[in-house]
């Protein structure tokens, strides 16, 4: 036997059980280190409160009395990546006197773009079709409540909606 | 010259194998003895998934190359994959159809699996695990059809966000946490591209590596024979002694028909790709055109009609408990049932139970191509009235038609078998309703159909109704009261 080959000395239970717990301890708080944030990170979106903001819609003037039209913004809080998806668009309902309803375009059913349709009166979703009255309210179909409405407001002539959530039934505008 | 190139080849195999041992890994999983009847077609369903699984992950690679996961330019990298990268349309078109292949054919493998009794003792783990893998499969297809990043993407996530809104309580977290932000932006398809190119791959590989392993540790389901029932006792012991006696090697004899099959399906695949090409994008994805009908993949179009048609009172819940009650029933069907007869001959129930969800399923998915729910929301301007319903009709009658076209009754009621599916086909309801039954179902609706007494002048109706009474065919009677004398006084 070669004489540098010495068997190991002895080292005492009680060492390398430390050892052990220290090596496991470390290794947890790492986890724990690196899990904190990366599971804060991950779930950051859930919390984001307070995204919503008073969005100019334009003049009033841009409305006629009777009418309803489609207006668009640009989400206040939007990425400089987001493109054409930074934008929404709503329906304007002048019904006269100054007084204005703005909808949210996303069918109350299941989020689906409805459209205006003068004529009747109505407003028609594409999807699994919903129907609304002019006003708003539900008229048939699957949706459980009428369009989401905008909270607005005019201030030297144009006219405000406070927006920049996807209207939901959990979160309407 | 050969022997010497023969040589060398073989001495450096040699060296790769005494170094690696790779063969030596390999080996004993191609020579495992499988039962002799189980080299069949019916078996090869599984290996096809997993070959479109690599062909989806090789042509997937290939097209991260160029896509652009920013919600700016995902649009645009997607046309110039179709238009100008070298083979970027064919790539793009086998990744589609391959998308669609992998759901079929791994359909096809549960529903053989489950009537062959392949998930009973001992190999509900390997179902489960399936299960999962079914799961991700589904995410992987939803995920890629945002991807797309068109206008159906766009409401097709408007749609999952509003379905995930009606959880109670904490609706607008999960709504924030899939979006990665307030609204469906930037934020949300780089979520949505980590999970799709990341996240479920990863758990994908996995998986299939664990599914796999559970199949060599467990042997290949033996064909399932009437009355030879599977018993906790003795059923591994039985397995054991058929594969010995009467087992061949998985390589070669049972897995040519798998390599045939795989070839198979990447030929289909291929041919399916290079006739119909790729799969959009269609319209850009700007969400103030908002003239659009948003409409999912096939694998979700079941769905997207099963929300179509549920009671309006029943959807959150069924929403919110349904797609969790389906999945844990799959997840419990071994531990249900894991013994006894395996033969679907001897499952009536189980057989019943798979046509019953397929013909629903199908059925379901046959009226979302149809969508006979939606408005047909060109059809008030685009659609002609057919002149069987304007001849010889008097003024006011033909007044009646033009407000029947241009208050969008046709969006939702047909006339000759064109426009909207929404409400009765109106070509008889003259024979069906007196003229106070018209007039009062017009102004105030009822039984899905909107009111219209606040958006039609009386004259309008007047005239309207008038049109509405020609429409019965000739020699039918029109509707009337019981009271009404069967023949009315000239």
């Amino acid at each position: 036997m070669c004489p540098d080959h010495q068997p190991p000395s002895p080292k005492s239970p009680g060492r390398r059980g430390f050892l052990f717990k220290l090596g496991l301890a470390l290794n947890v708080l790492g986890a724990a280190l690196v899990g904190i944030p990366v599971v804060g990170f991950i779930l950051a979106p859930m919390h984001r409160v307070g995204g919503k903001s008073w969005i100019k819609l334009g003049p009033v003037a841009d409305f006629p009395a009777g009418e309803t039209r489609l207006a668009t913004f640009v989400n206040p809080g939007s990425a400089h990546w987001d493109g054409a998806t930074a934008k929404t668009a709503c329906w304007v309902r002048h019904v006269g006197a100054g007084q204005f309803q703005v909808f949210a375009v996303n069918c109350a059913h299941l989020g689906c773009p409805v459209r205006w349709f003068a004529q009747s009166r109505l407003f028609m979703c594409p999807c699994h079709g919903g129907v609304y009255y002019e006003d708003g309210a539900r008229a048939s179909g699957p949706p459980p409540r009428g369009l989401f409405e905008y909270e607005l407001q005019i201030r030297d002539g144009e006219l405000y909606v406070r927006g920049g959530q996807l209207p939901t039934l959990a979160g309407p505008v | 010259m050969r022997k010497l190139v023969a040589d060398s080849i073989s001495a450096v195999a040699r060296w790769v194998e005494e170094r690696a041992g790779l063969g030596a890994a390999i080996t004993p999983a191609m020579d495992h003895p499988v039962p002799r009847r189980t080299a069949s077609w019916w078996y090869t369903f599984g290996s096809a998934t997993l070959a479109l699984f690599v062909l989806q992950i090789a042509t997937g690679i290939c097209l991260a190359f160029v896509y652009v996961p920013s919600a700016d330019k995902a649009y645009e990298s997607l046309l110039y994959l179709n238009y100008e990268a070298p083979f970027g349309w064919f790539l793009r078109a086998v990744h589609f159809w391959g998308s669609n292949a992998m759901v079929a054919v791994m359909t096809l493998h549960m529903i053989q699996v489950f009537l062959w009794g392949a998930h009973k003792y001992p190999r509900e783990m390997t179902w489960v695990v399936g299960v999962f893998l079914f799961l991700c499969t589904l995410g992987m297809a939803f995920t890629g059809q945002l991807m797309r990043w068109d206008q159906d993407a766009y409401w097709g996530l408007g749609i999952g966000a509003s379905i995930a809104s009606r959880t109670p309580g904490i609706g607008q977290s999960v709504v924030q946490l899939i979006l990665g932000g307030p609204i469906i932006a930037g934020r949300t398809l780089s979520r949505v591209f980590t999970a799709h190119v990341f996240l479920i791959p990863g758990i994908l590989i996995a998986l299939t590596g664990l599914h796999l392993w559970l199949v060599l540790r467990l042997g290949v389901n033996e064909w399932p024979m009437p009355g030879r029932l599977v018993d906790r006792e003795t059923y591994k012991r039985r397995y054991e002694e058929e594969v010995h006696r009467d087992g061949v090697p998985f390589f070669p004899d049972a897995a040519r028909k798998d390599m045939v099959a795989c070839g198979l399906v990447i030929l289909i695949v291929f041919v399916c790709a290079a006739i119909f090409g790729p799969f959009g994008p269609h319209g850009v994805p700007d969400p103030t055109i908002i003239d659009t009908a948003p409409k999912p993949d096939f694998y979700f179009l079941a769905l997207f009609a099963l929300f179509a048609l549920l009671p309006a009172w029943t959807e959150t819940v069924l929403l919110l408990f349904g797609p969790p009650l389906a999945i844990l029933l799959l997840l419990t069907v071994p531990f249900l049932a894991g013994t006894g007869e395996k033969s679907w001959t001897r499952r009536p129930v189980s057989v019943l139970g798979v046509i019953l969800i397929v013909l629903t399923v199908t059925t379901l998915a046959g009226l979302g191509v149809v969508v006979p729910w939606s408005p047909v929301m060109s059809a008030w301007s685009g659609v002609p009235t057919p002149v069987q319903y304007v001849q010889g009709r008097t003024p006011l009658e033909l007044q009646g038609a033009l407000v029947f076209q241009n208050k969008q009754c046709r969006n939702c009621h047909s006339l000759g078998g064109e426009g909207g599916r929404r409400g009765p086909a109106l070509e008889g309801i003259a024979t069906r309703q007196t003229r106070d039954q018209l007039i009062r179902q017009v102004l105030q609706g009822g039984g899905n159909m909107p009111a219209y007494g606040k958006n039609l002048s009386p004259a309008e109706v007047n005239a309207l109704v008038a049109f509405m009474q020609t429409l019965r065919p000739p020699n039918v009677p029109p509707a009337r009261t019981a009271t009404e004398p069967v023949a009315p006084k000239k």
